[in-house]
């Protein structure tokens, strides 16, 4: 187990090494002076000077990145020029709102992925089969931001029910945090819920033929019993390990959302920053989401190989 | 089910305590940057500061100078010199005292500062003396008409010199100011919340213990918090939204012709370029180009309405208007026939437009306007920054650009229009304007300077480095509740007066 | 995008047309027809327009449907049922097309690194992994951005950052085949690494990329729009139900048909893509044949 270990974590080494490289390239060779767009509106020649030197940005690229992993190694993830915080502060500080829009994301797209999952393996080939692909392939299909649109038409606009930007922070009512969760939840959580459709019938499909399913009916247990118990229960474990990978899509799904919601979160941090080439902020919160994939994939591999010792072997 | 009762109770709670402390909350169109006015370089950041930040002077709703944080001032006979009294009375949030020592500290600062945005604003100030306690002089090195104007804006704002020295740079992070509210805390992104100044020199103007701004960039989704009562006002509406507001009982709408405009700049100088494009090479297709624009029909369909047609740096109702060149009436045969002198029956024009709505909604229109002409405009969609770096290189032939504008017309025309100034991206340069305009700045005779600017608009409106096209309508709506409310016309909210009823 | 888990190659034995094994599903079948009918759609969009999609109207600014206007007007007074149709080019394009990108990096690339292992494979696996980890979108943005706006860079900045999966997949394919009997006795034959990675390898593991690449086509398409809504995409004037949107949404309150119209439609030619790549994945293989 050790050397299994250890052997993953040196993979993750040069993958983090590549991320780095590839997202710092990518970031600055962007076109557009990040010193124009800083300098603002009134573009003072010196002010855009005085930016450049404090950017680096005089430096040839490969100065720039060995700074930059340089600030990394020691901490230090560099400042945002644009709002002028150092940029893990600002991670620090949008961290709980993505997580919490992710989490509650999670939870409706287990409610809606898990069941429907079971039901087409279940009734394969039927209409439930159909009903049940079909709900789960709507959130996949529709443009997160679309449906975002949408909903704020509906309940904002025409029903003038729930205040538009989706935000609201912990510390409100609870009744207020629903209000404001609810919609970008929804709208990030159905997308997911597909996927997790997907894994569900797949792992359901070969749980209910094997032989201790098999054995179970043979016994004479009654099927919803069979299924629940027997069946999902196997099936959970690779459902769940594939749905913490689900991270990326979440992110993803987050960024548009968080920008038509406009909540104050990792996505649009992000996006923001992109726009106004605040090459930091890009760098930074790439660098730790690009972690935590990694991390997390790293925790499903074990994972994986705790319940089941055969994947050692290969 | 006990939960449920505390949480309620609990909400109960805040609800009744938010009930006694008045907040106001303001919905941006956009993040503020840095809250350091020595610093500070958007639009957006301006609104804010109204709230934090007293200036030296202040602009009333006809565009006239009015003096805020000095007492009295008083120009010397060869213009060269501004005596200063400061108003007494006045203290820093952080408690320290306005005096001459202060304010000498903030336009040395904003003059210094590396990285300020204001020295260009303030480069005609040769040195600030200090006088006595309560008295500053600032010694020019030439006549310089527009310092009261800038000083009217952030290059007059003052700040806490104890609290400045302390945090550095880093003082944005926390300003302090003299305004009449002083800095919580922010969250980027998210919120802005001022609370109260309970010394302010004119605290009994004030009438709410706390203002949040909250950014929210998508005008709708503005709007819709507003109806559903979580704004209480809302900036820079977009004029396809004025309809709801009027449909709604509940809510007011103000609206201010804005100080600067919406235009396209034309390459005719700024490289090489534009001498291989007929626009930029040739005159009479730049007329062409102006003649077969109908601005009603563009305000109309682009601007729902919500803006006033223009042909200059200056709104048609500004004091400075130069009345010598007025709004040409759309003449699509007279801009055939110039393009036919002019040897090139159908132009191709490479139209820059960023990315956003206003802007291509704008490309979109003119371009089906001037194909009438006979021009071919092709747009090409360029994201902001990249058209910055590209209208900096001169890459360009014509750019979609707006200005948010300066109370005093010379922030609208010097930095557009002297030769190789940083926002003349048209790159035109003719010595005459530059005297001209150079001339416009020694003078603080109004009737004098508007004779200057009508020169200036007799040459550069028929040279048309920039056709302007309108000045936007500043949509405000808010709560029926909120009284008080000024509409200035920079576009910033005045926060003295301000009540709910 | 992610998380998609293709099925295994199919036997030979198994054989029996695809497309009849796919036509007996319903969904899959309701999927196929309604991505051809978009094909046409896209196809015969000059002679199916009512209108111009270019042509504006200031007269007709915003108007909502009508007799004239089945979908109603835009911001410019052009008719949107025009653009709708005409979008569904842009969308069907950007779709094949960064599909197509991936497949031409992935596969070549993935069966070199599952072909030649060692420190080639670790080189493009350790790549992969690190383009995996950024998430698929933001890499779309940025590439986007690097680019410049336009459907043509959107495309490839789609197809980009699509491409990962593709090779992961190509090259676990490679791995799993290149220990099988037959491909051991075709390299022991003395056949060159290539031949043998091009006439037996990539066979089996075409099914698996059909299905991918399906899937990768719905998701291709809503990267466009996704892209096109922050005006990194389609530019104006030329329609796509992306950009579409993104003019929209600034038209929620007063022309909601502006949104509805071009988001209903990436929803139905996504959603049928999806339909046709579960159903692919399902008649592929055998285990989850209905009935079998």
């Amino acid at each position: 187990m050790l050397t299994f270990l250890a052997r993953r974590i040196a993979i993750v080494v040069p993958t983090l090494v590549f991320v780095s490289m590839l997202i710092f390239s990518l970031q600055q060779l962007l076109p557009g002076d990040p010193a124009v767009v800083l300098a603002g509106e009134d573009r003072d020649p010196a002010v855009v000077a005085y930016l450049r030197g404090k950017l680096h940005l005089d430096e040839p690229l490969a100065v720039r990145y060995a700074l930059w992993v340089k600030g990394v190694l020691q901490g230090d993830l560099g400042e945002s020029q644009r709002m002028q915080k150092p940029v893990l502060g600002l991670i620090l500080e949008k961290l709980p709102v993505t997580l919490e829009l992710a989490a509650l994301a999670m939870a409706i797209a287990l409610c809606i992925g898990i069941p429907a999952g079971v039901l087409s393996a279940v009734r394969r080939g039927t209409a439930w089969d159909y009903a049940a692909s079909m709900v789960a392939l709507w959130g996949l299909s529709t443009p997160n931001f679309w449906l975002g649109i949408l909903m704020i038409l509906l309940f904002s606009v025409t029903l003038g029910w729930l205040p538009a930007s989706g935000y609201v922070s912990p510390f409100e009512p609870a009744r207020a945090t629903l209000a404001g969760w609810g919609r970008p939840a929804c709208v990030v959580g159905t997308a997911i819920a597909a996927v997790l459709m997907r894994h569900t019938r797949s792992a359901m499909l070969q749980v209910l033929s094997s032989d201790y399913v098999r054995t179970a009916r043979a016994k004479g247990l009654a099927e919803p019993r069979v299924v629940l118990l027997h069946a999902l229960r196997n099936a959970l474990i690779p459902i769940v390990t594939l749905g913490a990978l689900e991270l990326g899509t979440l992110l993803s799904g987050a960024v548009l959302t968080e920008q038509v919601f406009t909540i104050p979160g990792f996505g649009k941090l992000i996006v923001d920053a992109v726009f106004n080439r605040d090459y930091a902020v890009v760098q930074g919160v790439v660098l730790f989401t690009a972690t935590a994939y990694i991390a997390l994939n790293l925790l499903a591999d074990v994972a994986y190989v705790l319940i089941d010792p055969r994947i050692r072997v290969s | 089910m006990r939960r449920c009762i505390l949480v309620a109770s609990a909400a109960l709670c805040l609800l009744a305590g938010a009930a006694g402390a008045q907040t106001l909350r303001i919905g941006l169109a956009e993040d503020p940057d840095v809250l350091d006015p020595t610093l500070a370089r958007s639009f957006v950041g301006r609104i804010v500061f109204a709230a934090l930040c007293d200036k030296l002077f202040d602009i009333d709703a006809k565009l006239d100078i009015v003096p805020q944080l000095v007492a009295s001032y008083e120009w010397s006979p060869d213009s060269k010199t501004l005596t200063l009294k400061v108003r007494p009375g006045v203290t820093f949030h952080d408690g320290e005292k306005l005096d001459a020592a202060a304010v000498k500290f903030n336009l040395d600062r904003h003059k210094t500062m590396p990285g300020s945005n204001r020295r260009g604003e303030l480069a005609p100030i040769a040195s600030v003396d200090v006088v006595d306690a309560a008295t500053v002089r600032i010694n020019l090195s030439a006549p310089f008409a527009p310092l009261l104007a800038q000083l009217a804006d952030r290059a007059g704002m003052m700040v806490s010199p104890k609290a400045a020295q302390a945090e550095g740079e880093r003082f944005g992070a926390k300003p302090v100011c003299s305004g009449p509210f002083r800095f919580v805390e922010r969250i980027a992104q998210d919120r802005i919340v001022l609370e109260r100044y309970p010394a302010y020199w004119r605290r009994d103007e004030i009438h709410f213990d706390r203002i949040v701004y909250l950014p929210i960039p998508d005008s709708t989704v503005r709007l819709a918090n507003l109806r559903a009562g979580q704004l209480d006002f809302v900036e820079r509406l977009a004029a396809s939204d004025v309809p709801q507001v009027h449909s709604d009982a509940r809510l007011r709408l103000a609206k201010i012709t804005e100080i600067g405009y919406q235009g396209i700049t034309i390459n005719v100088g700024k490289s090489e370029l534009a001498q291989k494009t007929a626009l930029g090479r040739d005159p009479r297709v730049r007329e062409a180009f102006e003649l077969a624009l109908d601005r009603d029909a563009i305000v109309q369909v682009a601007m729902d309405g919500e803006a006033l047609p223009g042909n200059q740096w200056v709104a048609p109702d500004n004091p400075f208007y130069a009345k010598n060149v007025p709004l040409p009436k759309r003449d699509v045969a007279r801009a055939r026939a110039l393009l036919a002198e002019a040897g090139v029956p159908n132009p191709a024009v490479t139209l820059m437009t960023p990315t956003t709505a206003d802007a291509q909604r704008i490309a979109q229109v003119v371009q089906a306007m001037v194909k009438e002409a006979g021009f071919d405009v092709k747009i090409q969609s360029t994201e902001f920054a990249t058209s910055l770096d590209l209208a900096d290189k001169g890459q360009f032939e014509a750019y979609v650009l707006a200005w948010s504008g300066r109370a005093d017309p010379d922030g609208n025309v010097f930095s557009f229009d002297a030769c190789r100034q940083p926002l003349n991206y048209a790159g035109y340069c003719k010595p005459e304007v530059d005297e001209l305009l150079a001339r416009s700045r020694t003078l603080r005779d109004p009737a004098e300077r508007r004779r200057a600017f009508e020169q200036v608009a007799a040459i550069v409106l028929k040279d048309r480095p920039i056709v302007y096209l309108y000045h936007r309508n500043w949509l405000w709506a808010y709560t029926a509740k909120l009284g008080g409310l000024r509409t200035i016309p920079d576009g910033l909210v005045r926060v003295q007066g301000l009540q709910f009823q | 995008m992610a998380g998609s888990a293709p099925a295994p190659a199919a036997p030979a034995s198994a054989r029996e047309p695809l497309l009849r094994r796919l036509l007996t599903r319903r969904a899959a079948a309701f999927g196929l027809a309604v991505v051809v009918l978009f094909g046409v759609v896209a196809l015969a969009a000059p002679l199916l327009a009512p209108a111009d999609p270019l042509a504006t109207s200031f007269g007709a600014i915003r108007k909502a449907p009508s007799a004239a206007h089945w979908m109603g007007t835009d911001e410019i007074g052009r008719d949107v049922f025009a653009r709708v149709l005409f979008g569904a080019r842009a969308s069907l394009l950007a779709g094949i097309v960064s599909v197509l990108i991936s497949l031409s990096i992935g596969v070549p690339v993935g069966l070199l690194a599952g072909y030649a292992g060692g420190l080639t494979d670790q080189l493009i696996s350790r790549l992969t992994d690190a383009l995996l980890a950024c998430p698929f979108l933001i890499l779309a943005i940025a590439l986007a951005a690097f680019l410049g706006p336009s459907l043509t860079n959107a495309m490839i900045a789609i197809g980009i950052s699509a491409t990962p999966i593709f090779i992961r997949l190509t090259r676990g394919q490679a791995l799993s085949i290149k220990a099988e009997d037959y491909i051991l006795a075709a390299r022991a034959v003395g056949n060159p690494g290539w031949r043998v990675a091009l006439r037996h390898v990539l066979p089996n593991a075409a099914p698996a990329l059909i299905v991918q690449s399906t899937l990768a086509i719905a998701a291709a398409i809503i990267a466009e729009a996704s892209l096109s809504f922050l005006g990194l995409g389609q530019q104006p004037p030329a329609p796509s139900w992306g950009s579409m949107l993104n003019t929209a949404k600034n038209y929620v309150g007063n022309a909601p048909w502006m949104a509805v119209w071009p988001g209903l439609s990436i929803f139905l030619l996504v959603l049928s893509f999806n339909l046709v790549g579960d159903g692919l994945r399902d008649a592929l293989d055998p285990r989850r044949t209905p009935g079998a």
